[in-house]
């Protein structure tokens, strides 16, 4: 079978609407396109049935109840909301919060402006896999601890968090636990109940949903949690965020749950074998290469591999008909190499050189092994062309060299 | 990013690659930038010890398609100058020949440096002839960001 080209191998930074969702939201843009606060007339009634139905596939998907999911714009507004709404509602209770350093940004900044106000963060490290030390969780917690925030699944590395255990760690200590799920909720079992969270930030357009849209599952028993709001208005979603909701997006989302949790046990385990036939494919025939993260607890469709000697961002060059990403400092705004990868203790010469692979619902197997034969030749080509391959292969010690640049 | 189709060509067919012996008394070497700032070029030259001309030159480089391509171009440009000659190729005309976007200048400036590097330990081979002090070297440029 011939292969379409390019091939669209980056799933944890977006992935393509369902057609299934696509289907479902259609009418929403104009046969349906009533506002779901207004409770006088059909249009209306229409649309705000469409949310709750949406509010109700959510739900399912985490073993939730419909009325603890606040509609977002993604998954960065759920982070701002949750912490900067518990930060603002338990002020009185303390004024420290936990996290790691291995968060997203839209975790990482958001605690970063609280230390502004006055609040305590502490930036737990992780460990060589990803994960965080639950020892040292425990020893962080304080009588002022008033969240823990971890996410639930790396974006980059794919490790997946011991979320029950520091569920369980939260509610002994009395503390709320904030979750970013983005990249695992609709792709590996997320339950609130077993896992004990108290927040979880969801995002439609990670799981096959349309961008713009998101949620916060805010629990509502044992223990109550209570939000300020970050957006005063209307009063809409029982006052934590105002704002006409946005229908289409709303049913998109909910859709998208759906599909993704009848799915989950084929996907996950079709994503895997493939992951792993990447993997294979890719390592049997390259010296030197390094998987980043845990290989236990891992995403199913994560792949994040270092290839040393050869610049991440001329990888990409060399593979340009294959969507990818890398923890190169060249690809990044900020041009410093993938903090994920420093607090993994992977070095920043090895940081330059990893490649994100995130497989996803519509990727085959032949275009598993496409990618696989490029990314292999255009890493052989490029170690012709590096000094540094050169040397290693001479038996320098790299790190031991004074480089001129230092 | 969008890269010129200049950088491109020279990614896809960089010319010179390659290593020269580098105790050979007419190679210079220069090797500059770091594995940790993600670039790293070396550049070498072959002098002719009587016309002072460059008569070949190789690079291998690591780092993104803009550092393999300013390297390349470098080594196009400085065979057939004389090492005075070449030290007169500044960044500034790589970057206008390549395109280069203000994000990569620093590549340009890397391989501005490898060249200077190179004549450099070439001239220290031989002190007869008029060599400017290590410390004239430009420090890199891949420095600051991020550091």
């Amino acid at each position: 079978m011939a292969i379409k080209l390019p091939i669209y191998m980056d799933n944890h930074a977006t992935t393509p609407v369902d057609p299934r969702v696509l289907d479902a939201m259609l009418p929403y843009f104009n046969e349906r396109f009533g506002n779901a606060a207004s409770r006088n007339h059909v249009f209306g009634w229409t649309a705000e049935e469409a949310v709750e139905n949406a509010r109700a596939q959510i739900a399912r998907l985490i073993n939730a109840t419909p009325k603890e999911i606040v509609f977002t714009s993604g998954a960065t507004e759920s982070d701002n909301l949750a912490i900067k709404g518990v930060a603002e509602m338990y002020r009185e209770k303390g004024n420290h919060i936990i996290t790691q350093s291995t968060e997203h940004k839209a975790v990482l900044d958001t605690c970063k402006r609280l230390e502004k106000y006055g609040y305590q963060v502490t930036y737990l490290p992780v460990q060589k896999d990803g994960r965080v030390d639950l020892d040292e969780l425990a020893a962080a917690i304080t009588a002022k601890t008033i969240l823990i925030t971890i996410m639930y699944a790396n974006n980059e590395i794919g490790s997946i968090q011991p979320i029950a255990e520091i569920g369980k760690l939260a509610k002994q200590r009395g503390i709320l636990f904030h979750v970013d799920g983005v990249q695992a909720a609709g792709k590996i079992p997320v339950d609130v109940q077993q896992d004990g969270i108290d927040l979880l930030s969801m995002s439609a357009h990670k799981i096959y949903g349309p961008k713009g849209v998101g949620a916060l599952y805010v629990r509502r028993k044992n223990p109550r949690v209570q939000l300020s709001a970050g957006i005063d208005g209307g009063g809409h979603e029982r006052g934590m965020r105002s704002g006409t909701l946005n229908v289409t997006g709303i049913v998109g989302m909910g859709k998208a749950c759906e599909v993704c949790q009848q799915e989950m046990p084929t996907e996950s385990v079709r994503l895997a074998g493939m992951r792993d036939r990447l993997k294979q494919a890719i390592m049997s025939r390259l010296d030197e290469t390094y998987i980043n993260g845990s290989l236990t607890h891992r995403l199913p469709h994560n792949l994040n591999i270092s290839f040393a000697y050869v610049e991440g961002e001329s990888l990409l060059m060399g593979i340009n008909d294959i969507a990818v990403s890398s923890g190169s400092a060249c690809t990044s705004a900020t041009l410093e190499p993938s903090y994920v990868l420093k607090a993994l203790g992977v070095g920043e010469d090895l940081a330059h050189t990893s490649i994100r692979f995130g497989l996803g619902r519509f990727n085959t197997e032949e275009e598993v092994d496409y990618v696989a034969g490029r990314v292999v030749d255009t890493v052989n080509r490029l170690r012709e062309l590096s000094p540094l391959y050169d040397l290693a292969k001479e038996g320098v010690d790299l790190s031991k060299m004074s480089w001129k640049a230092d | 990013m969008a890269y010129s189709d200049k950088v491109i060509d020279h990614y896809k067919n960089p010319r010179n690659v390659g290593s020269m012996q580098k105790n050979d008394p007419e190679v210079g070497t220069g090797m500059v930038g770091a594995p940790e700032c993600g670039d790293v070029m070396r550049l070498q030259i072959k002098v002719n010890p009587d016309t002072q001309v460059i008569e070949d030159a190789k690079f291998k480089t690591f780092g993104c398609g803009s550092a393999i391509a300013s390297s390349s171009l470098a080594t196009e440009w400085v065979k057939g100058r004389t090492v005075d000659d070449a030290l007169r190729i500044k960044n500034t005309d790589i970057v206008r020949e390549l395109s280069l976007p203000p994000v990569k200048i620093h590549c340009s400036v890397l391989a501005e440096d490898a060249i200077k590097a190179a004549i450099g330990d070439w001239k220290r081979k031989h002190p007869s002839s008029d060599a400017p002090s290590p410390s004239e070297v430009r420090p890199s440029a891949s420095v600051p960001a991020g550091e």
